[in-house]
């Protein structure tokens, strides 16, 4: 279909008035850039929110203890309770299709009192006791040494597992941190590893700002005893948290002397829910990018329709004389066609490539400048580009039809006949 | 054309050898271009047969008659026709192109014409930069490349001045002593003794057809 003849034939129809065919190569070049540029910064809004949820492993929740609501088996109404550590066991046990079930304490806060102190040097970090699932949960990147291990958790050894952070309040550049002590509310723990947060957004300072210790070691040191803080429970893949995580709180309120209808006591954050509600929102988003930036490529594919129609007639007398020349009907037709799907074509990739270009000095300007809020790495997949290809495609044969069938409708014994 | 067609050609009836070099000539309306057009394939008759060279003309579609036009028939056009942002060579070559010869041959074939009409030189211009003349041989050019039966040429020299229009026809009376059968509608009579015979026209009828002696453009040149 689109041998060297043909190539050149269409060229050189192109070519016989450049200015006007850059003219309407613009309306679809800007329609596609459009059309691209809002996926892209979409992708990117969307790169920037879900990166608030860090890395956590989406298909999770968090658990913890409120004050009852309800008396219940002789218990009064806004009686406090505490998980346990057996609780965990237990959830483990009765409930599947469970990944992983964490309990964790905390102590300390981010910007709170000093709590940590090594030497002359004091600062205030985020303390948590931890198993060593936590790490498949919070995907972390151990720079130095090791994160926490079962035996650290049976024999409660004093060991802690620090951030970015951490190391640059307690220590000076260049020092050796692994083998070190600091001491922590006043317990000297060993410092076996250092760690960032997997491509952490946004909440660095506060990631890089953190200790973690064995959760046995935590109970002990800080006198929580078997008490549990919260736990953060992450379902198997295929099975979303929010459809078992009632059976989680059933189980809990079994244990507790909870009254069965006592929804206060326990209190939750359901990480795949909010997820889910955010994919959601951007799946719309998304949506509208694609349909404005169609609106706009149509106000170009119009545009090469109309000059497809001009074009039609100024050569009225053109295509005559081809026909004369012993050119058939849908020799004609292909022609127009081919001119129009060429030029969609063209401009559109065109288009496609000034918003690559268009990204890539967003992302670089980015990168140079630091996080912004609530955006990171516009940028959109090939499979965009394709779509973007293919709606080019048809809707250059779109634009091409009208002005093809007009072309061959004259007779040529009038078409000669047209000044 | 619906409710005001009209009725140009009322009874034609004549036929041209191989080899003849013929004149149609008429005052206009006289339906003379209507008859070339049919002859041309380019408008049917309503009524009636055309035999070329043994295949009857009719029930035409659009796929057959562009057919039929490459491969029969050339034409010569007053206002040349020759699109305008090709070259003459390219020109040249597009009976060819739409009969489906290969590049290198179709434009081998080409400048042979080009050579033929004298304008080998002048392959790779735009017609915007050949002389009336000139776009006339190019176009004439064009009309043989296919190696059509017949050449149909309406007005041929209509746009030209004596001088060239001569020159023209000399190129035309060269081609008709090769061989080819050659139709020339024109109103100058003049250009119609260069031909070999004469058919006049007058309100769609024939009202005279005869043989002339021929003068050579030649002489006048």
């Amino acid at each position: 279909m689109f041998s060297k003849d043909r190539w050149s034939e269409i060229l050189e129809a192109l070519n016989a008035n450049r200015f006007r065919t850059l003219l309407t190569a613009f309306g679809v070049f800007w329609g596609i850039t459009i059309l691209v540029l809002l996926l892209a910064l979409t992708n990117g809004l969307k790169n920037g929110v879900t990166a608030d949820f860090g890395n956590f492993a989406t298909n999770s929740m968090f658990m913890w203890t409120q004050g009852t609501s309800k008396p219940y088996k002789g218990l009064p109404k806004g009686r406090r309770f505490n998980y346990k550590i057996e609780d965990v066991a237990a959830i483990k046990s009765e409930i599947p299709n469970l990944k992983y079930v964490s309990p964790r304490n905390q102590l300390g806060g981010f910007r709170g009192a000093n709590n940590v102190i090594r030497g002359t040097k004091t600062g205030a970090f985020e303390i948590y006791g931890d198993y060593p699932e936590y790490i498949n949960q919070q995907p972390m990147d151990i720079l130095q040494g090791r994160f926490l291990s079962y035996s650290d958790i049976n024999t409660k050894r004093k060991i802690c597992v620090i951030g970015t952070g951490v190391v640059k309040g307690l220590y000076d550049k260049g020092e050796e941190v692994l083998g070190t002590y600091i001491k922590i509310n006043g317990v000297n723990f060993l410092v076996v590893g250092t760690f960032k947060m997997s491509n952490s957004q946004g909440d660095d300072e506060q990631d890089a700002s953190t200790i973690y210790i064995p959760f046995t070691t935590f109970g002990q040191a800080f006198n929580r005893g078997e008490n549990v803080g919260w736990m953060a429970i992450t379902a198997e893949d295929n099975v979303p948290i929010t459809t078992i995580k009632q059976q989680v709180f059933d189980l809990m309120k079994s244990r507790h002397k909870v009254h069965p209808e006592d929804d206060r006591a326990i209190g939750h954050f359901d990480l795949a829910e909010q997820f889910g509600r955010i994919s959601g929102l951007f799946s719309i988003l998304t949506l509208v990018g694609y349909f404005v930036g169609a609106l706009v490529l149509i106000s170009g594919i119009i545009g090469i329709n109309n000059i497809m129609l001009i074009v039609v007639k100024e050569r009225t007398k053109e295509i005559g004389v081809r026909r004369a020349l012993g050119a058939t009907p849908w020799m004609i037709k292909g022609q127009i066609l081919q001119e129009s799907l060429v030029l969609t074509i063209l401009s559109g990739m065109l288009g496609v490539s000034f918003a690559a270009l268009v990204i890539w000095i967003m992302n670089s300007i980015l990168d140079n400048a630091g996080e912004v809020e609530n955006f990171a790495n516009p940028s959109v997949s090939m499979q965009v580009v394709f779509t973007a290809l293919i709606i080019l495609v048809v809707s250059g044969l779109l634009a091409g039809l009208i002005p093809a069938n007009r072309a061959t409708k004259m007779k040529p014994v009038d078409a000669l006949r047209v000044e | 054309m619906g409710s005001n067609s009209l009725h140009v050609l009322k009874g034609i009836n004549f036929d041209v050898k191989a080899g003849e070099l013929v004149s149609i000539m008429g005052s206009s309306g006289s339906g003379k271009s209507t008859l070339l057009n049919i002859l041309g394939m380019l408008d049917e008759a309503d009524k009636g047969e055309y035999i070329l060279d043994n295949v009857p003309i009719k029930n035409l579609n659009e796929k057959i008659a562009a057919k039929y036009r490459n491969e029969f028939l050339g034409f010569i056009f007053q206002s040349f026709n020759l699109i305008n942002y090709k070259s003459a060579l390219d020109n040249v070559s597009m009976p060819l192109y739409y009969k489906g010869v290969k590049r290198k041959e179709r434009t081998d074939r080409a400048m042979h014409y080009l050579e033929k009409v004298g304008l080998a030189e002048w392959s790779h211009h735009l017609p915007s930069e050949l002389s009336g003349g000139q776009k006339q041989r190019v176009a004439i050019a064009r009309a043989l490349a296919s190696d059509p039966k017949v050449l149909l040429a309406d007005e041929p020299t209509g746009a030209l001045d004596t001088k060239t229009s001569y020159e023209v026809m000399e190129l035309i009376q060269g081609i008709n002593d090769e061989g080819k059968t050659i139709l020339v509608v024109t109103h100058e009579h003049d250009i119609a003794q260069m031909t070999k015979r004469i058919v006049n026209l007058k309100d769609g009828v024939i009202i005279d057809d005869s043989k002339v002696e021929q003068v050579r453009a030649s002489q006048h040149v």
